[in-house]
């Protein structure tokens, strides 16, 4: 993407001469836009390498015991867990999108510390290097999940420090770009730029800044306490020495409930921007959009107790849990009525991310509603340990969280490469991927409904179906996604020069030329008038 | 672009929420173990040293009132006065890094440390209470150590005349880490020493 011809009167970010020639005037660049195009290659990558073992999983469900053993299963659905959580959703948006978009929304020429975002970058890279150091390395892939459970964390024989202390690596960096996007916000604002004319995407990366400071520090003590558990013999989570296995779920939820609003919030975000362009309309209830974001974030980190509600808590516990659990539910109610209630009577014109955003309501409805159910106490009784949590979970992450960056890749794609994508094609791949994604994901709700466990390699025969439908599933979601990412590569080198505003936009980042100028803007706005965000045009 | 002062200072200080919460990690542990074991803790806790702990507590309080007293004197433009304060600050950090050596290496003979096989006999209350005080002091040294680094660098700086009257804001800011790793001393020290 780099070697694109600018128009004569400005030069774009990719062309800017800076101190570094080649690939250093990339891994040594401080500017946000260059870290946000790396961060973008490095988790699709990532997400490319998760989503193979995620194949390979389904493919070894359609014949227990013939393509992997069970312990290389446990490794693969391990391995899937930690890539795509650790490498790709969490770090996710704010990386990728918020890096390229936060300082030209709000009207900056980068954010509050160029270098400390860089050096993110750098820890992130090392982070993921660790873990796969940690799945390359003499000994045995981790074997836990994702969550690294202890005890079992403390007493595998697999390589579980080096990838432990691989997340430990990546939360500093998550944490970095949190503090440094908050500041952003807080000082670097365009002048007139008052906070209820922010942009609704800056809004929900606020919010997330402020959960990846304040909940990822207990993720990194209690990995911490893994390590130092499997090193020193110090037993906190070892009954055999005093210590509670049930603390460590306690301490790692505390991180790891606020981290799926890290994931989520950014992506309503995404949508909250799609959705008033597409339907051209002002956004329904932006003041009531902004502050749901707020109310996300905090009550989002008072529910962790639902992930443990079959672990052994007292009932009191559980019935408090469970209450906050469909409290934190309103807000995100609130978010999806105002986009239905923006698109009523709107001049909807159906394109590719309005299309994914509008799966996202869909999608996100089914996960969240699913959510309802197993965060009642009853019906948790019987749901959470099967297939119906793994179904739920992708609906909330990928339906979500993933569709909403199918959303963003295509949205801000003609301003980040300066090229438009091939419309026909991406709107066939939109429509592969979503029937591959509802045949592999509902057919798995259905299967936790009639009892299949998670995290089994095997199963008795009733359940053949189910699973079977699930895997071709997983191919048909493959086709879409190699047809949607074979479409974006192609027309980065290939496609139409992109327009400065393609989908008349009203948000700064339309306003500037495609590809951006390396210093943004060539003077700063001054944001006049009604709010920002609800203006109309023209 | 001037140097953002208000935005470095926000920058810092949500640092140190974070810092917090992930001693808050550590804290949390201690109150529910000490809540499930509180007389195995109390028994524990006759193993320290409270004399040496206390003069623990004094170096590490009289070296924060040393570098306020670096920040004061670089806000009144006397860099030198303030790189000597800066250094006496470090002197002060290392002594207390021996101190706490000499702690650990006394306990250490006395084959009190995780998983050892003298601390395994004792009630499990015990066992936790040492493994929270390798992990809280240890990782409490950790920061103090690194502090050291930060304030030995900040020394560089102002001979450098990096840091001056007009910008003093790394110097403020390395205060602020340095008040911070006092502050969570504080409240180790009743909690490990005092609850005899």
């Amino acid at each position: 993407m780099t070697g694109k011809k600018g128009s004569a009167r400005y030069t774009s970010f990719y062309q800017e001469p800076g101190r570094y020639k080649g690939i250093l005037s990339w891994l040594m660049s401080t500017d946000h836009k260059r870290i946000g195009i790396m961060y973008t290659l490095a988790l699709l990558s990532f997400f490319a390498a998760g989503a193979c073992a995620g194949l390979l999983m389904r493919l070894s469900l359609i014949a227990p015991g013939k393509i992997l053993s069970a312990q290389t299963y446990n490794e693969v659905f391990t391995v899937h867990g930690i890539i795509m959580i650790f490498l790709f959703v969490i770090p996710g948006i704010p990386v990728a999108f918020g890096n390229f978009f936060l300082p030209i929304l709000i009207g900056a020429r980068d954010v509050a510390f160029p270098r400390l975002n860089r050096l993110s970058w750098w820890l992130y890279l090392t982070g993921a290097a660790i873990i796969f150091l940690s799945l390359s390395l003499h000994g045995r892939p981790p074997d836990t999940g994702w969550t690294f459970y202890a005890p079992l964390s403390v007493e595998s024989q697999a390589n579980i420090s080096v990838a432990v202390f691989g997340v430990f690596v990546l939360g500093f960096s998550s944490i970095l770009t949190g503090l440094n996007f908050v500041t952003t916000v807080h000082r670097l604002r365009a002048p007139g730029m008052g906070w209820f004319r922010l942009p609704l995407f800056v809004w929900t990366l606020y919010a997330t800044g402020w959960v990846q400071m304040l909940a990822t520090p207990v993720l990194a003590i209690t990995l911490v306490f893994i390590i130092l558990g499997r090193f020193l013999g110090v037993g906190f989570f070892d009954p055999a020495k005093g210590g509670d296995p049930i603390l460590y779920e306690h301490l790692f939820w505390i991180y790891s409930h606020p981290a799926v609003y890290i994931m989520l919030l950014p992506a309503m975000g995404i949508i909250s921007e799609i959705i008033p362009v597409f339907s051209k309309e002002r956004i329904f209830g932006y003041t009531a959009i902004a502050l749901s974001a707020i109310a996300i974030a905090s009550v989002g980190s008072l529910v962790w107790g639902h992930h443990m509600l079959t672990s052994g808590m007292s009932d009191t516990a559980r019935v408090i849990f469970s209450l906050i659990t469909f409290i934190v539910a309103v807000p995100s109610g609130v978010k999806v009525f105002n986009w239905v209630a923006t698109l009523y009577k709107g001049s909807i014109v159906i394109v590719t991310p309005l299309l994914y955003a509008l799966s996202f309501i869909l999608l996100f409805s089914i996960g969240g509603l699913t959510g309802l159910i197993i965060g009642a106490l009853a019906p948790n009784l019987k749901l959470h340990g099967t297939y119906f949590i793994v179904a739920h979970f992708h609906y909330v992450m990928f339906g979500g969280a993933g569709f909403a960056i199918l959303a963003g890749l295509h949205y801000w794609f003609p301003k980040t490469t300066g090229r438009m994508y091939d419309e026909v094609k991406a709107k066939i791949g939109w429509l592969v991927l979503f029937i591959g994604f509802n045949a592999l994901y509902f057919s798995m709700f259905i299967l936790g409904y009639q009892g299949m466990p998670r995290r089994y390699f095997d199963y008795p025969p009733q359940y053949f179906t189910g699973h079977l439908v699930s895997t071709i599933g997983s191919w048909i979601l493959a086709a879409g996604l190699i047809i949607i990412f074979g479409n974006l590569v192609r027309s980065a080198f290939k496609g139409k020069k992109a327009p400065a505003n393609p989908w008349q936009g009203r948000t700064l980042e339309w306003q500037i030329p495609s590809p951006p100028p390396a210093e943004n803007f060539e003077k700063l706005p001054v944001i006049r008038g009604d709010r920002y965000e609800v203006k109309r045009k023209g | 672009m001037g140097v953002d002062y208000e935005g470095k200072k926000i920058g810092m200080w949500m640092f140190l929420f974070t810092e917090l919460l992930f001693f808050g990690g550590m804290f949390l542990l201690y109150s529910v173990f000490r809540y499930r074991f509180p007389l195995d803790f109390h028994a524990a806790a006759a193993h320290e040293n409270v004399w040496l702990g206390s003069v623990n507590t004094f170096i590490l309080l009289t070296s924060s009132f040393a570098i306020a007293l670096a920040i004061s004197a670089m806000r009144k433009g006397r860099s030198r006065l303030s790189a000597s304060l800066q250094l006496a600050t470090i002197g002060m950090g290392i002594a207390f890094l021996c101190i706490k050596s000499v702690e650990w290496a006394t306990k250490i003979q006395l084959g009190l440390y995780p998983n050892s096989p003298v601390l395994l006999q004792k009630g499990p209350g015990e066992v936790l209470f040492f493994g929270l005080y390798y992990v809280m002091t240890g990782i409490h040294g950790l920061h103090v150590l690194i502090g050291i680094c930060v304030i030995a660098f900040m020394v560089v700086l102002t001979r450098r005349k990096k840091i001056t009257r007009q910008n003093p804001i790394k110097l403020e800011n390395t205060g602020l880490y340095w008040h911070f790793v006092d502050i969570v001393w504080i409240y180790l020290f009743p909690l490990f020493y005092l609850i005899t």
